[in-house]
C-alpha cells in the first residue's frame, strides 16, 4: 500500500470535497455574521445559509428547524444538554441524574462536574454486550429524577442501546432524555417522531464533515438553561459567533451519506471480523454482534499489549486505536471495556477499528493480513498465554 | 512520519535482542502485571565460578518502551558479572535508548527490577545470599507481592487475597481469601510457593484456603 491506511473515523474524518466546497463561499465571498432580518444583505444572505443548514439538519432527526441548535461540537452538545437541564431543574424538579457506565467522556464528565456541585448521579451498569439494564433503570428513576442519559451507540464498541424502549420509559416516569448520538448519526436511522428523545448530540467530525461543528436537538419545550453566554444566537440558547460555514459544511456532511455507503461500510466491518476470526487465534469480539454500528469493530487480541500493536500498525503506515491504558491520555485502561466484565488484559489488548467513506475492501484485507503477523510477532515474546511456569 | 519514540528505542521494539526463555535457566522472574498492562519475564545462565552471564533471555506483555528496555537491559546484563549487572540502573538502559518519554519511565524501572530479581534468585538457589536476612511475615507479603491474582490481574497482597501470614521456625503459614476449589486456587498456591521456597531459612510452606 502506498498511502496511509486511516481506521479511526470515530476519533475524526477526512473532510469530504464536496462539503469544502459548500463552504467555501462563507469563507471568501459571505464572511460576514448572520444578521438579523433588518441587517445588511450580505448579513441576510448568511443568516439564510444558516437557517437552511439548520433546516436541513433538522429535518433529517424528524425535528422542527427551531429545535435544532448548533454547538462547537459534541462535546459541547453534550455539556449543554446536562448542565443546562440541571440548571434549568435542580432547584425546581431535583437533583438526581442517571447516565449509563459507558457513556463518552462528555456525558461522563459532565455528569462529576455536576457531582461535586452536589446532584446525585446513578451511573447504571450494562451487560457483556454493552446493553444497558432498562430493569434496573427504571428502579433508579425517582421523582427527583431530572435527566436520563444514555448514549444511542458507543464510541467504542458500538453496541447500540434500544433508545425507543428507553425514551419511553424516561417519558412514562416523566424524565428527560438525552442520548449522545455522535456516533450513530446518519449511520443508523434516528427519527424523532419515533424516538422518545428530548435532547440528542449529533455532530460533523465523524461523517466526513468540518471539526468544529456539531448540533443539539432540543425538543420543544423541554427545559434546559443556556451555559455559554453571548449575543442571542442560537434561539438565545447558545451564544457566540454563528459557524456559518461550519454550518453549511455539516448540512452538506449529512447529505453525502447515504444507505448504500452504510451497506458498504457494514460489509467491510464484516470482512474484518470474518478475517480476523479466521487467521487470529485468541481474540474476543467486542461488543454485540447484531445490534451495533456499521462502521465500527472492536476486538480484544489476548496476550498482547495495543500499544505495541497500533506502533507496529503505525509503521505499515495504518492508523487505529486500542483501549489500552499505554495509549490513552490519562493512563486508564478503557472504562468501556471494564464495564462489559473484561478484564484489564482484555482492554489493553482491544483495537478499534472505525472505518469511514474513503476505506476499500482492499485496505480492509491488507490491515488484517498485515496484523495476523504483527500479533503473530507479539505473542512469540510474550510470556502470557504460554504453557509454562515462570 | 512522527513516532512518538526515537529511533534507537523504534529499533530494540521492532527488533528486540534476546528474546525467549531459557530451558532450566539459572535465575529467573517476572515483574509487572496484566493489570498494568505491563511485564516482563527474564532469564538467566550463569557461570558458576566467574559467576559471569553467559546467557540471558527475555519475554515481554507491554508498551513499546516495556519491549525495548526489555531488549536493551539483556544487552547491558549479557557478558558482565552478577554483581555488576545489579548496579545497571534504570537511567543507564534508559540512556542506552536514547532516552524515553517521562511517562513511559516506568516501563525501564520494570525492566531493571527484573533483572535485579533474576539475580536475587539465583543467589538464593546457589546459596550466595552473604547477608542473611531472616525471614519475617513482612518479606513474605513482599514476595506476595509478585504473585499475580488472575481473577483481578494484580497482585494478590493488594487486592487483598491474603489473609494471613505467619513466620515460626522457619515454617511459613499463609492463608489465602479465596475457597479451595476455586478456579485459580492451584495456580496461585503454586506461584507463591516457587516465590518463598527460594528463602534461605524456610523449611517448609503450608498454605490453605479459607474455605
Amino acid at each position: 500500500m502506498d498511502k496511509n491506511i486511516y481506521m479511526d473515523n470515530a476519533a475524526a474524518t477526512r473532510l469530504d470535497e464536496k462539503v469544502m466546497e459548500a463552504m467555501k463561499p462563507f469563507f471568501f465571498e459571505n464572511y460576514s455574521i448572520a444578521t438579523s432580518e433588518f441587517g445588511y444583505s450580505m448579513g441576510i444572505d448568511a443568516k439564510n445559509a444558516l437557517d437552511e443548514a439548520r433546516t436541513f439538519l433538522a429535518k433529517s432527526l424528524g425535528a422542527e428547524n427551531t429545535e435544532f441548535i448548533f454547538t462547537s461540537g459534541s462535546a459541547e452538545s453534550s455539556n449543554l444538554a446536562l448542565k443546562g437541564v440541571a440548571k434549568a431543574l435542580g432547584s425546581k424538579k431535583g437533583k438526581h441524574i442517571i447516565i449509563s457506565k459507558i457513556e463518552d467522556f462528555p456525558v461522563l464528565y459532565s455528569a462529576k462536574t455536576l457531582e461535586k456541585e452536589g446532584f446525585k448521579i446513578d451511573y447504571i451498569d450494562v451487560d457483556e454486550f454493552g446493553f444497558v439494564n432498562i430493569e434496573e433503570l427504571e428502579n433508579l428513576i425517582t421523582e427527583e429524577t431530572i435527566l436520563v442519559s444514555i448514549q444511542h451507540a458507543n464510541q467504542e464498541i458500538g453496541t447500540l442501546q434500544d433508545i425507543q424502549k428507553i425514551g419511553n420509559l424516561c417519558w412514562k416516569k416523566h424524565t428527560i432524555f438525552h442520548t449522545d448520538a455522535t456516533h450513530s448519526f446518519t449511520r443508523v436511522p434516528l427519527d424523532v417522531k419515533d424516538i422518545p428523545a428530548d435532547l440528542i448530540t449529533v455532530s460533523a467530525h465523524t461523517i466526513h464533515g468540518p471539526k468544529g461543528i456539531g448540533g443539539l436537538y432540543i425538543r420543544k419545550g423541554t427545559p434546559i438553561a443556556k451555559i455559554m453566554d453571548g449575543g442571542f444566537q442560537e434561539f438565545n440558547l447558545r451564544g457566540g459567533m454563528d459557524n456559518i460555514p461550519g454550518a453549511v459544511g455539516f448540512a452538506k456532511a449529512v447529505e453525502l451519506v447515504n444507505d448504500e455507503e452504510n451497506k458498504r461500510l457494514q460489509a467491510m466491518s464484516n470482512k474484518i471480523v470474518e478475517m480476523i476470526v479466521a487467521k487470529i487465534p485468541e481474540v474476543t469480539i467486542n461488543g454485540d454482534k447484531i445490534k451495533r454500528l456499521p462502521q465500527n469493530t472492536n476486538i480484544s487480541f489476548h496476550f498482547v499489549e495495543g500499544e505495541s500493536i497500533t506502533l507496529h500498525l503505525d509503521m505499515y503506515d495504518i492508523a487505529v486505536s486500542t483501549g489500552s491504558a499505554c495509549f490513552s491520555r490519562s493512563l486508564e485502561a478503557s472504562h468501556v471495556i471494564a464495564a462489559i466484565g473484561g478484564d484489564h488484559e482484555r482492554a489493553h489488548g482491544s483495537i478499534r477499528f472505525s472505518l469511514g467513506r474513503y476505506n476499500t475492501m482492499e485496505e480492509v484485507e491488507y490491515v488484517v493480513e498485515t496484523l495476523a503477523d504483527i500479533i503473530k510477532k507479539l505473542r512469540i515474546i510474550s510470556p502470557l498465554g504460554k504453557e509454562k511456569e515462570v | 512520519m512522527s513516532f512518538p519514540y526515537n529511533d534507537i528505542v523504534l529499533e530494540h521494539f521492532k527488533n528486540p535482542r534476546n528474546i525467549g526463555s531459557i530451558e532450566n535457566p539459572d535465575g529467573k522472574a517476572m515483574e509487572g502485571s496484566p493489570a498494568c498492562g505491563d511485564m516482563v519475564s527474564l532469564y538467566l545462565k550463569v557461570d558458576p565460578k566467574t559467576l559471569i552471564i553467559t546467557d540471558i533471555k527475555f519475554e515481554s506483555y507491554g508498551c513499546a518502551s516495556n519491549i525495548a528496555t526489555g531488549s536493551i537491559i539483556t544487552e547491558l546484563a549479557k557478558g558482565k558479572t552478577i554483581g555488576e549487572a545489579k548496579k545497571i540502573t534504570w537511567k543507564q538502559a534508559s540512556d542506552a535508548l536514547g532516552g524515553l518519554p517521562s511517562i513511559k519511565v516506568h516501563c525501564s524501572v520494570l525492566a531493571v527490577e527484573s533483572l535485579r530479581a533474576a539475580i536475587q534468585n539465583y543467589e538464593e538457589k546457589h546459596g550466595l545470599i552473604t547477608e542473611k536476612v531472616e525471614t519475617t511475615e513482612e518479606v513474605i507479603r513482599k514476595r506476595l507481592k509478585k504473585v499475580m491474582n488472575p481473577i483481578k490481574g494484580l497482585d494478590m497482597v493488594t487486592t487483598n487475597l491474603v489473609k494471613e501470614v505467619s513466620v515460626k521456625d522457619g515454617i511459613v503459614h499463609i492463608s489465602i481469601d479465596l475457597p479451595e476449589n476455586h478456579q485459580f486456587a492451584n495456580a496461585i498456591k503454586s506461584d507463591a510457593i516457587e516465590k518463598i521456597e527460594t528463602l534461605w531459612d524456610v523449611k517448609e510452606i503450608n498454605i490453605d484456603f479459607t474455605e
